[in-house]
């Protein structure tokens, strides 16, 4: 049996939360508000209105660029990309073709480096609405959403598992967001995933030659669209590696085709294929003149990067000595990670210990998420001076590794990854424990102990 | 007749209250329902009681209104869309469109007070030269009724030269304001690209398109100018340049100015009437103190590839948006000559035939530019015909599309290029059909053209002249 090194490559897509929209005055916030409520000539497209670009997003673009390490080009210009569909009202979308403002640039992941074709601005489309009205299905059109500033993140087919997809997505989400230029919430749809997928035969014995500068791409790749989770998009690609494999093993080649994910069945539907491609006619836009910048614009136009969560963590762990597991919880989001700098540096200044203030933020997080950094300091100390000699940890862990001994059923079943088994051992650490426990404290430490087994 | 008179000489009248704005309106209307039906210039007459109403307005409250404009009738041209009033384009695809906002030159003019009594015929998306290519009728020559008034800017050419109106915007792509102009005895300025914001303005091809007055004279010309003129924040193409006031700078001295004759666009093809008319102008020039270069600038043979290739693969993406779904009415209704022009121009655009074509042709677009530079080294102004032939009798040039293409062979090599150039009268054929001649400037060299194109008007009479009739 011959076996495949999956080949894919990422499009993420991601609605910057500029004040107005890309190429016009409206708000570019749409989302819930009343359809058609935010629209003028420009975005309807309507004759004769002209598009004239946010400078915003366009520095906010390079800032998404700086941030992973992209070239960003001195010179850039914007190209119509043309196609028929309801919701791209001047039957041509305003995109970046052959001169995007970003190339290059690379994400690092705990798998290693993935590289970036390129990162490149456009405007969304309109937003379409399949519903009934007196009884008859129709299809409506919400233009809210058209014209809003959307960046494309374009990745090398440099990844080659479904798990390392999800890390590389989760981790550029986590930088947009600090960046603080998008929501990057995909339920609302300001962030959307697109994977390639193709499969390459590997002589079994062989190595797997994964150096993208010697890897043959296979003659054939599938687009996989309508992605609206980390967990689908995990689900989707080995949907899809299961899929192409069988026509594969079959000694057929798969159909080089866009293929949409239904959740519901967990594979992955065709929708277009290779011989209805389009031809989207790109050529550079008219009415928006080249864009041209000096290495000095950039140092002025382009605001100094606030710090990324991998800096936030190197801080945690070499600077304060955090664990790093609670390291990476305090930098789960932008704000959290903020405040807890500012609360260690705080608690660094009176002489505390900024390992035992994460302990504290970690083990009550709803308290944490409304106290100010100096109010935590505060607790923090109010505690230890109420504090009892001994631990909870310490009290706890004798009970946690009871309760492991008595559970080898359980135990065998998590190292499965029927992780969900926690609960039943929290509950049976409840049971054994005489006094009242915290059960995330206990689950920190079943976390713990079943990872040293 | 109240409209024969100069802009200047009306503004003066009004602000003296010599005259007042409804009577002018008032002749305009009386002008227009006698001569309109013969000549068929509107797509949509403005309500006269509208146009009174705005008269009255600038009548009781003068002194608020500074611009020589004030409380002067002008046209546009459909292609600019007007809040509330109809706009088509002279297409049956917009032929109910009512738009919900109004284009920047059309504000401007609003603010100066000038008054709007009519949406101009047309070609349809300025796809023509004739204003045969309308869904509204053609519009007839003036001067010989079973002649074209030439276009696509036809409508408001033939208008100016019945004096239906003081002035009237035009829009030139590839000829649109000067051959018209040209075929109907009256005056066009094609502006410097991003002289004028075309926000409003229904596109042709949009990198080509320029927002331009047109009127009985230069001076006329040089007072419109200045108020439409100028940067604009809803175009991303409109310039910085500062605006001069036009109509001061006309007097300037011309001394030490020279005028290029690319002597290449003088031979084969061009009708000998119009070549005489146009080189015994040399003397008129010369006598303005201009003085006078012979040249040649070969690669503008070019410029029918580069312009038809490049404007027509634009305006098959700008006429994408057209499909009927939320305004107009679908496809089906645009004209063989625009289907036309949107296939050879989606066919340029597509894989495989890009580079061959619409890449080919923006290096074309290069080469003009440098022979236009190349030639600047030499003169200030270039003076060059408008049209190969004088305006041909109904279906002559639309039966054939090669020779409909072919007329634009001299207005066709400043859009790509972006230069500014001014079409003025400078005779008549043995037939009484009037001829142009245009003067082409280097970019932003509005003031020049109108200068020259003004002292030039001081000492002939070809613009005075008026069709029979009147």
């Amino acid at each position: 049996m011959k076996t495949y090194l999956p080949i894919i490559g990422l499009e993420i897509h991601v609605e910057l939360r500029t004040k107005s929209k890309m190429f016009c005055g409206c708000p570019a916030d749409h989302f819930g508000k009343e359809p058609n409520t935010q629209t003028c000539p420009v975005c309807l497209g309507l004759p004769g209105a002209l598009p004239v670009p946010n400078q915003q997003a366009i520095i906010w673009t390079l800032m998404i660029g700086q941030a992973f390490n992209a070239t960003l080009n001195l010179e850039s210009k914007f190209d119509r990309k043309h196609y028929f569909y309801p919701d791209l009202p001047k039957g041509y979308q305003i995109s970046q073709y052959d001169e995007p403002l970003c190339s290059g640039g690379v994400v690092t992941l705990p798998e290693g480096v993935i590289s970036l074709t390129r990162i490149h601005l456009e405007e969304d489309t309109g937003k379409l609405q399949h519903t009934t009205l007196n009884g008859q299905p129709v299809s409506l059109v919400d233009f809210n959403r058209s014209g809003v500033p959307l960046v494309e993140i374009v990745s090398e087919p440099q990844i080659h598992s479904a798990a390392t997809a999800k890390t590389y997505a989760q981790t550029i989400r986590q930088i947009i967001h600090f960046l603080g230029v998008s929501d990057c919430d995909m339920e609302k749809g300001s962030m959307r995933l697109e994977a390639n997928i193709s499969l390459m035969s590997i002589n079994p014995g062989s190595k797997p030659q994964t150096d993208p500068g010697f890897i043959r791409l296979p003659q054939y790749k599938v687009e996989v669209k309508n992605i609206n989770s980390f967990r689908f998009l995990e689900k989707a690609i080995n949907a899809e590696i299961q899929r192409q494999t069988a026509i594969l093993d079959r000694g057929q080649l798969p159909r080089q085709e866009t293929r949409g994910f239904t959740e519901v069945t967990g594979t992955t539907k065709s929708q277009r294929s290779k011989e209805a491609a389009k031809d989207y006619r790109y050529f550079p836009e008219p009415d928006i003149p080249p864009l041209k910048f000096t290495p000095s614009q950039f140092k002025t136009l382009i605001p100094q990067l606030p710090l990324m969560p991998q800096a936030y963590l190197d801080l945690f762990i070499k600077t304060y000595d955090l664990r790093p597991d609670y390291a990476q919880t305090l930098t789960a989001s932008p704000k959290l990670a903020a405040k807890s700098l500012a609360a260690f540096i705080l608690a660094q200044k009176q002489g505390l210990d900024p390992a035992a203030l994460a302990n504290l933020m970690i083990n009550q997080k709803a308290i944490t998420v409304k106290l100010s950094p100096s109010a935590l300091v505060n607790l923090l100390q109010s505690k230890i001076k109420t504090s009892q000699p001994q631990s909870k940890t310490t009290t706890l862990m004798p009970l946690v590794r009871e309760v492991l001994k008595q559970n080898p059923d359980l135990v065998t079943k998590y190292h499965q990854g029927k992780v969900s088994v926690i609960g039943a051992l929290i509950g049976a650490v409840k049971k054994l424990s005489p006094s009242p426990v915290d059960p995330q404290t206990v689950q920190q430490l079943l976390t713990q102990a079943l990872a040293q087994k | 007749m109240l409209l024969d008179q100069s802009i200047h000489q009306i503004s003066t009248l009004l602000r003296q209250k010599n005259l007042s704005s409804v009577e002018l309106v008032t002749e305009a209307y009386q002008t227009i329902k006698e001569i309109n039906p013969q000549i068929n210039a509107f797509i949509t007459l403005v309500e006269q009681n509208l146009a009174l109403k705005q008269a009255r307005n600038v009548d009781q409250n003068r002194v608020k209104f500074t611009s020589p404009l004030a409380g002067i009738p002008y046209l546009l041209k459909d292609s600019y869309v007007t809040q509330s009033l109809r706009t088509t384009a002279a297409s049956a695809v917009l032929q109910n469109f009512i738009p919900p906002y109004s284009a920047t030159v059309y504000h401007r003019l609003e603010d100066s007070g000038a008054i709007l009594i009519g949406k101009m015929n047309m070609d349809a998306w300025g796809h023509g030269g004739s204003t045969e290519n309308t869904d509204f009728k053609p519009t007839k020559n003036p001067y010989e009724l079973s002649r074209v008034a030439g276009g696509s800017s036809g409508g408001p050419a033939a208008a100016l030269a019945c004096r239906l109106a003081a002035f009237a915007i035009g829009e030139d792509t590839g000829g649109s304001i000067r051959n018209p102009a040209a075929w109907t005895n009256t005056t066009g300025l094609k502006v410097t690209y991003g002289r004028v914001s075309r926000y409003g303005c229904i596109a042709y091809a949009s990198s080509f398109d320029t927002v331009g007055p047109m009127a009985k004279t230069a001076a006329d010309c040089a007072l419109v100018l200045k108020a439409i003129a100028g940067q604009d924040p809803y175009d991303a193409t409109s310039a910085v340049q500062p605006v001069p006031d036009y109509y001061q700078k006309l007097t300037q001295s011309l001394k030490g100015k020279t005028i290029g004759i690319p002597t290449d666009l003088y031979g084969d093809g061009l009708d000998e009437p119009i070549k005489t008319a146009i080189l015994k102008q040399k003397k008129v020039f010369q006598a303005l103190g201009l003085k006078l270069v012979e040249l040649k600038m070969p690669l503008l043979r070019y410029g029918l590839a580069v312009y038809y290739l490049i404007g027509l693969s634009e305006t098959s993406s700008n006429l994408a948006r057209y499909d009927g779904l939320r305004f107009g009415q679908d496809r089906h209704f645009f004209t063989t000559e625009t289907m036309r022009r949107i296939m050879i121009g989606t066919y340029a655009l597509s894989a495989g035939y890009y580079d061959a074509y619409y890449r080919q042709a923006q290096k074309g677009r290069t080469l003009l530019i440098r022979e236009y530079d190349q030639a600047f080294t030499h003169c200030d102004v270039l003076l060059m015909p408008v049209n190969p032939i004088s305006p041909p009798k109904f279906g002559e040039l639309i039966a054939d599309p090669l020779t409909n293409i072919m007329a634009d062979i001299y207005t066709v090599t400043q859009n790509p290029v972006g230069l500014p150039s001014l079409a003025v009268p400078c005779g008549f054929t043995p037939n009484q059909l009037p001829i142009g001649l245009q003067l082409v400037g280097q970019l932003f060299a509005e003031d020049l053209l109108l200068a020259i194109g003004h002292q030039y008007q001081q000492v002939t009479t070809w613009h005075l002249q008026k069709p029979q009739l009147l």
